[in-house]
């Protein structure tokens, strides 16, 4: 929006609001009072080119048509995405937890390097191998990481273990036999609120012996 | 009486049991809340307040509501009314994607007329504070004043005196996935919401109510949630909102609330400043306790802290106010005011054991009435090594140095009435175990079937166990206050054994036995008395043909016990050129009743732990005094513990007795104030205010050189 910047004069744009507020008053406009949101249709989505594209994604060896915007993470593509003959990709093992690549929570695999789908765009994931946490298995049996979670109680309420399985099967094909601190360095990318740490090391460990 | 029998007939019962969800947990088929995606679904989004204090002058959802693809935009707050934290709810749209939804809040005007805020306790404390409630005179409600026994002549009886001030700042919850909720209306008069809670039938019955809908026609379901810690009962504003959109849309809605919102407005642990004076005999009897403090939950009240806690004062006085702030309400956080009141408490009891020149643990033995901790402390003392502890805390010229500590704790957990439950018995001999009780991330889906299975002499896998859904109309209560396993258990247990018993009495006849002869295992039903006489599980379940065993379970007090207690002892290792804390390792002593799965409560034992840990070294809400906003509502700058923070941690399942007792709370309570301890060890410098961060570990480090 190269105009963007012009706006001041009639409304207050995002990014003066935003500029206004970190000194505690807004004096464009209204002052004494704020203004929250208020911006033009076309100031929202400035810089999210609305326009879309389909492309083809390539997930757990299958591959899927999507319609995607320049926005669109890889991460919603896979839990919120809706292929272009209507079904849902529903793929939502991988989840968006801190929604900045703090938390590892969207681990998945591209091309068999551990990436935080929240922080990929869905353009950028073409062309890659993408494997989410429901592809890691082969058929009914599981990959030693997942049976090694389990056999050790490596979760409580479950909503990391996606990203954490991840994460671990992708540290043991790079280096099959991790000491406790390879470990810690390998799995630090992910947060677990449970505190399920401990039991996840032990599993990671089991998981090493049977790769 | 019923009985849980004894630990060696014990099959199942007190084993470490993978927890049945765990294949769907690590195959990511398990289906949150946050999962759930409905046909024709939109998305929801709340506006929230930037500001924390301000009337309400104008709202214009006009741009909003023309933008393509936005289905409902609904105001919030009126027109006059105030916003009194940031984060405050202002305005909901429901949107065909959940881009288009975030858009759509970024086109809805408000107009705010700022009011001075106060976002600290030191502002709201503070002489001519602006005063932000209505129902108060000034920011601080009125004094809850203690007393018992004769402080003045218990000081007059102390040999040693400490006067201290110890704080804990305010904590969030950070659960992983966020309040939320899916809602749909099957029609104008049925309501179907998928929540992430923990309280199924609450969440029901408040929908019910705000809705004026009969309770039998809204169903809420809760398959898997991902964390709580207390904070997630009811619908909330966000709850009800979603519900709203979607009758108006005539589509099913989801709303998770954002991280930001999370840290916001979904609840945190109220902070504590205490200062306290103590005094005790030259025998080292605890004598006199005079405790002065405050905290915050908000904008609300409820921030209440154990004090004194654990160990007995004979004589005391204490007086507690809460502070109010234009901040985001408290709730409930894993054992309420238990973990910050036990670090004080723990700390002020080493700075007396030190000034008695007396072993800490040792002063803790006499002044503890608690026979089970006295137990502990000599386990978790052998576990540590105590012999090793520094004798003279901060001694040595190294740049690492190592300090050990100890910390206690207290909880109830005894469960209580009101959970229906039924067990059946088909006739191919499944089973089938439900009740309206929600698996939080505790594992009770796996207990229940553990309780099943051992009566029934089958595996846990056997059972097919349904919970966190109101459907089937056998309620439960909401998850909190370590009350599940010990509300749940008995009630699945009294009805497998009726179930049982059922199967019992029509099979009998062709055992040619009394019903009170036969008993179960190994998928067998067998004759005590003539061993020979036996019948296969599903030969004998095959007969039911129709008519099957379904029999619900009844409350039994004889099954269930409150009261826990535990210790820990930390050992740490403070950098006293960086001023970072590492913990080397805990030792966990947990009385827990009767485990029903050793292995989940382990995993327990280690959450409390590494929950523990944050609070004393990472854990602290930051409010911006200028801006009234919280400074760090994300995962970065709000520190959870991770991977590296992780020491050992040696969990111990110290067990007391056969009855069921919850124990999702009371780990948590003893870390922070046996951190704090052990950090004195080390450096012999104290750190009063949690979190312990480098920056306080090296300024206290050089006031003490100076």
């Amino acid at each position: 929006m190269p105009d963007k910047e012009k706006k001041q004069g009639t409304n207050i744009s995002r990014r003066s609001f935003l500029k206004g507020v970190g000194t505690g008053t807004v004096a464009a406009t209204v002052a004494p009072s704020v203004l929250i949101g208020g911006e033009k249709a076309a100031d929202a989505q400035e810089g999210d080119a609305v326009a879309s594209a389909t492309i083809q994604l390539n997930i757990n060896g299958k591959p899927y048509q999507v319609e995607v915007e320049a926005r669109t993470t890889l991460l919603t593509v896979l839990r919120d995405g809706i292929d272009t003959s209507g079904n849902n990709v529903d793929l939502t093992g991988a989840k968006l937890i801190c929604d900045r690549g703090e938390c590892g929570g969207c681990t998945v695999m591209a091309d068999g390097n551990p990436v935080y789908a929240c922080m990929m765009l869905a353009m950028d994931a073409q062309d890659k191998q993408i494997t989410t946490v429901e592809g890691l298995a082969d058929g009914d049996d599981l990959h030693p990481v997942q049976e090694a979670f389990i056999q050790h109680d490596a979760l409580m309420c479950g909503f990391c273990t996606p990203g954490f399985v991840v994460s671990s099967a992708a540290l043991l094909s790079e280096n099959a036999k991790p000491t406790l601190e390879e470990i810690k360095v390998g799995l630090s990318g992910n947060t677990c609120r449970c505190g399920t740490y401990p039991f996840i090391f032990d599993a990671v460990k089991t998981a090493s012996k049977k790769m | 009486m019923a009985s849980w029998g004894e630990a060696s007939e014990s099959r199942l019962i007190g084993k470490r049991i993978p927890r049945l969800s765990g294949r769907d947990k690590v195959t990511g088929k398990a289906k949150y809340t946050f999962d759930i995606n409905r046909p024709g679904m939109l998305y929801g989004r709340i506006l929230r307040s930037e500001v924390a204090h301000a009337n309400v002058v104008g709202v214009d959802l006009s741009e909003a509501e023309a933008l393509p693809g936005v289905k409902a935009v609904i105001q919030i707050v009126e027109v006059g009314n105030k916003i009194r934290y940031q984060g405050q709810e202002i305005a909901a749209v429901a949107a065909e994607t959940d881009d288009i939804a975030k858009d759509a809040i970024r086109l809805i005007r408000v107009d705010l007329e700022e009011l001075p805020h106060v976002v600290t306790e030191a502002d709201a404390m503070a002489e001519g504070a602006p005063q932000i409630r209505d129902d108060w005179t000034g920011n601080q409600s009125n004094p809850n004043v203690r007393e018992e026994g004769d402080l003045a002549g218990g000081f007059a009886q102390a040999a040693v005196e400490v006067e201290a001030t110890y704080h804990a700042p305010v904590q969030t919850h950070v659960c992983l996935e966020t309040h939320g909720n899916v809602a749909e209306w099957e029609d104008e008069q049925n309501l179907t919401v998928w929540a992430s809670t923990q309280g199924v039938f609450g969440v029901r019955n408040d929908l019910a109510g705000s809705f004026n809908l009969p309770a039998n026609q809204v169903r809420v379901i809760t398959e898997h949630m991902g964390g709580g810690f207390g904070s997630k009962f009811g619908p909330g504003v966000e709850g009800r909102r979603v519900a709203e959109l979607a009758r108006i849309t005539g589509r099913p809605v989801k709303l998770m609330l954002t991280r930001k919102a999370e840290h916001l407005v979904a609840g945190n642990r109220p902070s504590m400043t205490q200062h306290v004076r103590a005094g005790a005999t030259g025998d080292g009897r605890l004598i006199a306790y005079d405790m002065k403090g405050h905290g915050t939950g908000g904008i609300s009240s409820g921030a209440g802290f154990q004090a004194p806690y654990v160990y007995h004062v004979p004589n005391r006085r204490t007086e507690r106010v809460n502070v109010a702030v234009n901040v985001g309400n408290q709730r409930a956080m894993r054992a309420p005011g238990h973990p910050q009141g036990a670090f004080a408490m723990d700390s002020l009891m080493d700075e007396l054991a030190e000034k008695l020149g007396m072993n800490p643990l040792e002063f803790r033995r006499i002044n503890d009435t608690s026979e089970v901790r006295q137990a502990q402390y000599t386990l978790g003392a052998q576990e540590i090594g105590w012999h090793r502890r520094n004798s003279v805390p901060g001694a040595g010229k190294a740049v690492k140095k190592r300090g050990m500590g100890v910390g206690s704790g207290q909880w109830g957990g005894g469960g209580g009435r009101g959970t229906q439950a039924r067990v059946t018995i088909n006739s191919d001999g499944t089973v089938e175990a439900v009740t309206g009780t929600q698996d939080i991330g505790t594992g009770i889906r796996t207990a229940i079937a553990i309780i099943v299975a051992e009566e029934f002499g089958l595996a846990p896998t056997d059972i097919r166990v349904t919970v966190g859904d109101s459907g089937p109309g056998l309620p439960s209560g909401g998850s909190g206050g370590s009350q599940t396993t010990a509300s749940v258990a008995p009630v699945i247990k009294t009805a497998a054994a009726a179930a049982k018993q059922k199967l019992f009495e029509r099979i009998a006849p062709q055992l040619n036995a009394p019903v009170g002869d036969l008993r179960v295992g190994n998928r067998t039903i067998y004759v005590v008395s003539d061993r020979t006489k036996t019948i296969k599980w599903e030969l004998a379940t095959g007969q039911l043909g129709m008519d099957s065993i379904s029999e619900g379970g009844e409350w039994d007090e004889e099954l269930r016990q409150g009261g826990v207690a535990g210790t820990q002892f930390a050992e740490v290792e403070v950098d006293t050129e960086t001023g970072a804390v590492r913990v080397i390792k805990i030792v966990a002593v947990q009385d827990c009743g009767l485990a029903i799965n050793r292995l989940a409560t382990e995993s327990q034992i280690n959450g409390g732990v590494i929950m523990g840990l944050g609070q004393a070294l990472l854990e602290e809400r930051f409010m911006d005094a200028q801006t009234g906003r919280m400074l760090n509502a994300n995962l970065e700058d709000y520190k959870v513990p991770g991977t590296f923070e992780i020491p050992e941690i040696k969990s111990i399942v110290f067990d007391t007795h056969r009855k069921v007792t919850g124990v999702g709370e009371p780990p948590c309570i003893p870390t922070p104030g046996a951190i704090a301890n052990a950090v004195y060890n080390a450096i012999g410098v104290r750190i009063r205010e949690l979190p312990i961060t480098p920056d306080k570990i090296l300024t206290a480090l050089a006031e003490k050189k100076a």
